[in-house]
């Protein structure tokens, strides 16, 4: 089965531009707040009618504005867990359930307890959703919507309604929950870390507008544009221009360097991760003279952030980030000044 | 003292609180979902409650009056509201009607969104959905708006006397048996009706302090 969206919808001074395929792996949509990321969603529930495009779930047409066809939220098997769950507040947990089944209620309480059983909902029934934990209720909400048996289960900021110390274990619930599920799986995060572990491949949505779907890992080893490295997390970044002979000038930091790699044609940009930027006791080749700007503590970790010394940028664009264990932060004796090293294996062109 | 007054206008507000929940709740449910002309059509929903009773009662007349627009059509059939307790019970309920249509609105358009398009998406009917979803949620609301009209409707005066007149036995209401006993300079019954319309009222406000003590009650025991 295959989820096939093009969509395109004007909201004030928004424009969402929104086209992928997805299948049976779980497809990550990636973005910051604000993106369109859950407006997509709406307008593959049925929820949000889109200004034009179309889409199609296997051989069955959902919305098509060429065509005139929109079928309704009900029709369309497209399941959707919201970020609050919305389960309904006036029915138990089974009540609630018993919502999410489509066919005759004799066969429909059978698997209902079924589901019940099988989300460790036993003991619950009976209780009102308010009365329930925020993993509960998670569970419930999926329950409901299994039992609905959809072809598509959209899954919208699920973890960003917990407390960070019991997101890890319900992730793991929900994944191997979702495991049995064979219809299409949509997860829209704008946390970096969970479409990493959750997601088979990842489309990336900036301000409204999708890019190419990629592989996961590879997104986060190559990412192919500034927002996708962005979005990954990655937080250093330079233009430059092309010196030929396998040399770049990185212009808002001042430098040249070397890279292991062709610079592609279309690339503007380069990034380099945190972690690949080492300090170095003295200049060399592929380093940068910065001054030490300011240093955090993290919990496990020395963050310092650094203004190249030759940087004709004067915004913080062109500041340096690194980040290392507190002990190497220490044994290498705080300086105002540090030269730090990249690897030219380590340097990602960016569009 | 003939207690008729008494009856007249329970009938009339019990009658026209009837129909003011059932097209207020209606009405309110429609203009949320209304993309175009919300505002106008939300004004005129309104219109009751902020013209002067005298005002209403003119356009009553001239909808519901035995030449009215809609009135000559009744008289065709050998009908007539005017100077009859259904004509009071039309002025009580046209009256009362924002106060359930405002309420309820402002109850529909709290409620949570995400409960309507996550019950739509499991495949459940609209009118379900009404029904088992964005009532129970907006019933507190709902039917504080209910009661408040209740309250209105049984002290209709103005509207009441243009289209009803002020029949005794037959459309003289309390509120309107007050104004006649003053008009007599019958202190004594004036008096009397007041008291009454005085007792039902704060029985009546009440009842619905009572009523949100306990939602707010069951809402806690589910929490």
């Amino acid at each position: 089965m295959i989820l096939s969206v093009d969509i395109k919808k004007k909201l004030g001074s928004f424009f969402l531009n929104v086209s992928f395929q997805a299948d049976q792996n779980i497809l990550g949509l990636l973005g910051a707040s604000g993106c369109g990321k859950s407006m997509t969603l709406k307008c593959i529930a049925g929820i949000v009618t889109p200004d034009e495009g179309r889409i199609t779930l296997g051989d069955r047409v959902l919305f098509d504005s060429a065509k005139k066809i929109n079928l309704p939220p009900q029709k369309r098997l497209v399941s959707y867990l919201f970020q609050n769950y919305a389960l309904f507040p006036n029915m138990t947990v089974r009540q609630n359930i018993a919502c999410g089944v489509r066919g005759s209620k004799a066969t429909g309480q059978q698997i209902i307890n079924q589901k019940i059983k099988a989300l460790y909902l036993e003991g619950l029934e009976d209780k009102y959703p308010s009365q329930l934990s925020g993993g509960q209720q998670q569970r419930v909400a999926l329950a409901r919507i299994l039992v609905n048996e959809p072809l598509v289960i959209m899954l919208d900021e699920p973890f960003s309604a917990l407390d960070s110390y019991l997101k890890w274990q319900l992730e793991m619930e929900l994944i191997s929950n979702l495991e049995e599920f064979s219809g299409v799986t949509l997860f829209v995060s704008h946390n970096r870390d969970e479409i990493y572990r959750i997601c088979d491949q990842v489309c990336i949505i900036d301000n409204g507008k999708s890019e190419p779907i990629v592989k996961t890992p590879l997104l986060f080893d190559k990412p192919k544009t500034l927002s996708a490295a962005l979005l990954t997390g990655c937080k250093n970044y330079s233009q430059i221009r092309d010196l030929k002979n396998g040399l770049i000038e990185a212009v808002d930091w001042g430098v040249t360097l070397a890279c292991a790699e062709p610079v592609p044609k279309d690339a503007c940009y380069i990034g380099v991760r945190a972690h690949y930027l080492t300090p170095v006791a003295s200049e060399g080749q592929n380093t940068i003279p910065c001054r030490i700007l300011r240093i955090t503590q993290d919990v496990f970790s020395t963050i310092v952030m650094l203004r190249p010394f030759n940087s004709p940028n004067l915004s913080d664009f062109a500041n340096l980030r690194i980040e290392m264990k507190r002990e190497e932060w220490a044994a290498l004796g705080a300086k105002d000044e540090l030269f730090v090293h990249i690897h030219p294996y380590n340097i990602m062109f960016l569009r | 003292m003939p207690l008729s007054p008494l009856y007249i206008s329970l009938k009339v507000a019990f009658v026209a609180t009837f129909f003011t929940m059932l097209f207020g709740i209606l009405a309110a449910n429609r203009v949320v979902k209304l993309k175009r002309f919300k505002g106008v059509i939300d004004g005129i929903f309104t219109l009751p409650m902020v013209l002067p009773p005298t005002v209403v009662g003119f356009f009553l007349l001239l909808i519901f009056g035995n030449n009215g627009y809609f009135g000559k059509y009744l008289a065709q059939i050998g009908m007539s509201v005017v100077f009859t307790w259904q004509g009071a019970t039309i002025a009580a309920a046209v009256v009362s009607f924002p106060l359930v249509y405002r309420t309820s609105r402002g109850a529909f358009e709290q409620m949570d969104q995400n409960l309507v398009y996550a019950a739509r998406t499991l495949g459940m009917p609209e009118w379900k959905i009404f029904l088992l979803i964005i009532m129970p949620s907006c019933w507190p609301g709902v039917a504080a708006g209910t009661i408040l009209a209740f309250a209105r409707a049984l002290g209709e005066f103005g509207a009441t006397t243009m289209l009803a007149g002020n029949i005794p036995g037959r459309t003289q209401t309390m509120s309107l048996a007050v104004y006649s006993a003053v008009q007599s300079n019958n202190r004594e019954k004036a008096f009397y009706w007041v008291i009454i319309i005085m007792g039902i009222s704060f029985i009546t406000m009440l009842l619905m302090n009572y009523w949100t003590g306990y939602q707010e009650r069951s809402k806690r025991k589910r929490a």
